[in-house]
């Protein structure tokens, strides 16, 4: 079925190239830190992770979104679904690409990967993540081919492939569950050791993968004439929509937990992140436009989607809705969760992380990455639907 | 002693001491130390080793005691006294140096690169647990050293994905250098921010290259060991020699109660870094 990448218009292949090129960029800004050491990022003894920890764990969630649309389908034959429901499969493929890629470039020594299969330590949650993220990315390849080579015969699928699709749905959510203990089983990181994280990062994932994939449809209806169809696209609004709530009701939780039980601790970070943390006679506060303006885009996100006329109306204020809330999600995650957790020290000091230009470009380059693969896998599932209809 | 041979005592101490000790014997000797330390232990007022050196037994339950700590074996243990350092002024900097220089740590200009074994805090940072309200000028005006507290239940060791991070049989907390994959997840969670990570190649910021100790390639992990490789040839680490006869640091085997440690715990109220953690360092602090 590759062949139906290989053909598109100009503007198609203006995309390709244009993702391309930022990543030969990320690749050479790769060359330079493989050869110097990570010593070229912003990460400090302090800040020992940085944006390609957080895009990382951003990005399991836009995986783990997925499933939101696998899950009515398949278990609960939500017809409406038939159409999009590969796409939420390829969208995981590509994001959980850009997730394994975001971790080689963090290692300080990526000839080495393999000691984690040959000196396996299985009290470690590092080894569980790597299992249920490659995990995910075969069922989601499996599934993925075969349903879609199936539609292209115009038979229904095998049997079998029922299985690993049923697979597929617990393995969606272990990947962010597990991903989440890896922050939230660590001793002496108040604002990680929290039992909420897992579900939190559940709540956004369904919100944030989801807001991707209606973007994605809203953009295949204009350029490749793909309709996802209107029950469809409002379905998953909804979810959307419930999911962010969630999310955000969560972060109240750790407020209220931190503020109202005046532990320290426990409100330390929040600080931080919102208000910036005195520290001797130093306000920290290099995060604090960040988690506001999450909290703004979320807001008018949701608020967007959820008004008639801009959900049932306007396809450009839904998409609008959709990137914002994405963004927002993409600022709590990506940038606040992971990078906020390092503050303050284990020994209660303060540094703050900038990311250098170096960093920033390979993170760029994995994401060009990944949406390079997500253009060729949708070209393929939506030449698929053509031929079907042709 | 193998296992079996002390297994085989055990049983034949609980057999014959069942009948003739109180039951504190038998408990312990059932909690597997051998029958000479048992012997001893009992002699040790136990109330007062309780209080001294903080190792606390299972039952001891609460916050700041989750499990049991290794009563067998050997575990090598150190006590700080921060009186001898306030007493003693540009000793803790020169064991900071003797430390570093002994091991090739090297010294990067850049704070951000920064790699370090041992070093000086603030009494606050160290113990954040501990209130800081109207601190006594001593504390306010001297630092405290700070190392790896080779934890008998160190989370680096559970973190870490490829075993490089590892406890050796003797509680010494182990980097094994070829092995690590750079990961840091064992920085992440460490809670005291012992350890350190090569962000570039240190070789060229050695200063004086030691030829006895390896040095380190870029991308792995590091940190105080103890100086397990001499303490495997029955020397003490660099940073206790290096006080000479001031006794500010003390090392040697926790788990024997006739031990100069052992001693010193006894006679001394100490305390240990973040214990509701339930890590249990094996580093002692008298303030």
């Amino acid at each position: 079925m590759f062949e139906k990448a290989l053909k598109g218009n100009n503007y198609y292949w203006i995309w390709l190239a244009f993702l391309g090129s930022l990543m030969a960029i990320g690749a050479f800004c790769y060359v330079r830190q493989f050869n110097y050491g990570l010593g070229l990022t912003g990460m400090s003894r302090d800040v020992s992770w940085g944006l390609y920890i957080s895009q990382f764990t951003f990005l399991v969630g836009v995986a783990a979104g997925g499933v939101m649309l696998v899950l009515p389908y398949y278990v609960h034959n939500f017809k409406a679904f038939g159409r999009i429901t590969i796409l939420g499969e390829f969208l995981a493929i590509a994001a959980l690409l850009m997730c394994l890629t975001f971790i080689v470039a963090d290692l300080g020594q990526p000839m080495r990967m393999l000691n984690v299969i040959l000196h396996a330590q299985p009290r470690s949650m590092l080894f569980y993540d790597m299992i249920v993220l490659n995990g995910y990315l075969f069922l989601n390849i499996l599934c993925g081919w075969v349903i879609l080579t199936a539609e292209r015969k115009q038979v229904p699928p095998p049997k079998w492939i029922y299985i690993f699709v049923y697979i597929s749905i617990p393995f969606a959510i272990s990947i962010h569950t597990v991903t989440a203990m890896l922050y939230c089983g660590l001793p002496g990181r108040h604002f990680w050791l929290s039992a909420i994280i897992a579900p939190r990062f559940l709540a956004s994932a369904f919100a944030a993968g989801p807001a991707l994939i209606v973007v994605a449809a809203l953009i295949l209806k204009r350029v490749a004439n793909f309709d996802a169809g209107k029950k469809a696209i409002d379905k998953m609004v909804t979810i959307i929509i419930y999911a962010a709530l969630t999310n955000a009701f969560f972060v109240i939780l750790e407020f209220f937990v931190g503020y109202y039980s005046n532990i320290p601790g426990h409100k330390h970070t929040l600080q931080y992140l919102f208000f910036g943390l005195e520290h001797n006679g130093h306000v920290y506060n290099n995060l604090v436009p960040f988690m506001w303006a999450f909290v703004a885009l979320g807001i008018a996100g949701v608020a967007l989607l959820a008004i008639p006329y801009s959900r049932k109306k306007n396809e450009f204020l839904l998409g609008l809705g959709c990137v914002m809330l994405f963004v927002s999600l993409w600022l709590d995650k990506g940038i606040g969760f992971v990078l906020g957790g390092f503050v303050p020290t284990p020994l209660e000091e303060i540094t703050e992380y900038y990311p250098t230009a170096n960093e920033i470009f390979i993170t760029i380059g994995v994401w060009a990455m990944g949406f390079f693969v997500l253009t060729i896998l949708y070209k393929i599932a939506v030449g698929v639907e053509h031929e079907i209809e042709a | 002693m193998d296992k079996k041979r002390r297994d085989f005592l055990k049983i034949a101490g609980v057999s014959t001491l069942a009948g003739l000790g109180g039951a504190t014997v038998a408990g312990r000797l059932v909690s597997g130390s051998s029958p000479v330390q048992a012997r001893a232990a009992h002699v040790v007022d136990s109330a007062a080793q309780e209080a001294g050196h903080g190792a606390p037994k299972a039952e001891a339950g609460g916050h700041g005691a989750t499990g049991e700590v290794a009563k067998s074996g050997n575990r090598w243990g150190m006590v700080i006294d921060m009186r001898k350092f306030r007493e003693h002024p540009g000793l803790a900097e020169k064991v900071v140096h003797t430390c570093h220089s002994i091991h090739n740590v090297p010294n990067f200009p850049d704070k951000k690169d920064e790699i370090k074994w041992i070093w000086l805090m603030e009494y606050e940072n160290v113990f954040p647990e501990h209130s800081h309200y109207f601190k006594n000028k001593e504390l306010l005006d001297h630092e405290v050293l700070v190392m790896c507290n080779h934890c008998d239940n160190p989370p680096c060791v559970k973190a870490c994905p490829t075993r490089a991070t590892f406890k050796n049989k003797d509680g010494i907390v182990a980097m094994d250098y070829h092995r690590c994959i750079g990961c840091r997840f064992c920085m992440a969670a460490c809670p005291y921010g012992a350890r350190s990570f090569n962000w570039r190649n240190p070789r060229d910021y050695i200063e004086n290259y030691n030829r006895e100790f390896p040095s380190r390639m870029r991308g792995v992990v590091e940190k105080c060991n103890l100086c397990a490789e001499r303490v495997a040839l029955g020397k003490q680490p660099a940073c206790v020699e290096a006080c000479g006869d001031t006794k500010a640091m003390i090392f040697g085997n926790l788990n024997d109660p006739d031990s100069e440690i052992r001693q010193v715990l006894k006679a001394n109220y100490t305390i240990q870094r973040k214990p509701s953690l339930g890590t249990h360092p094996s580093v002692f602090y008298i303030v």
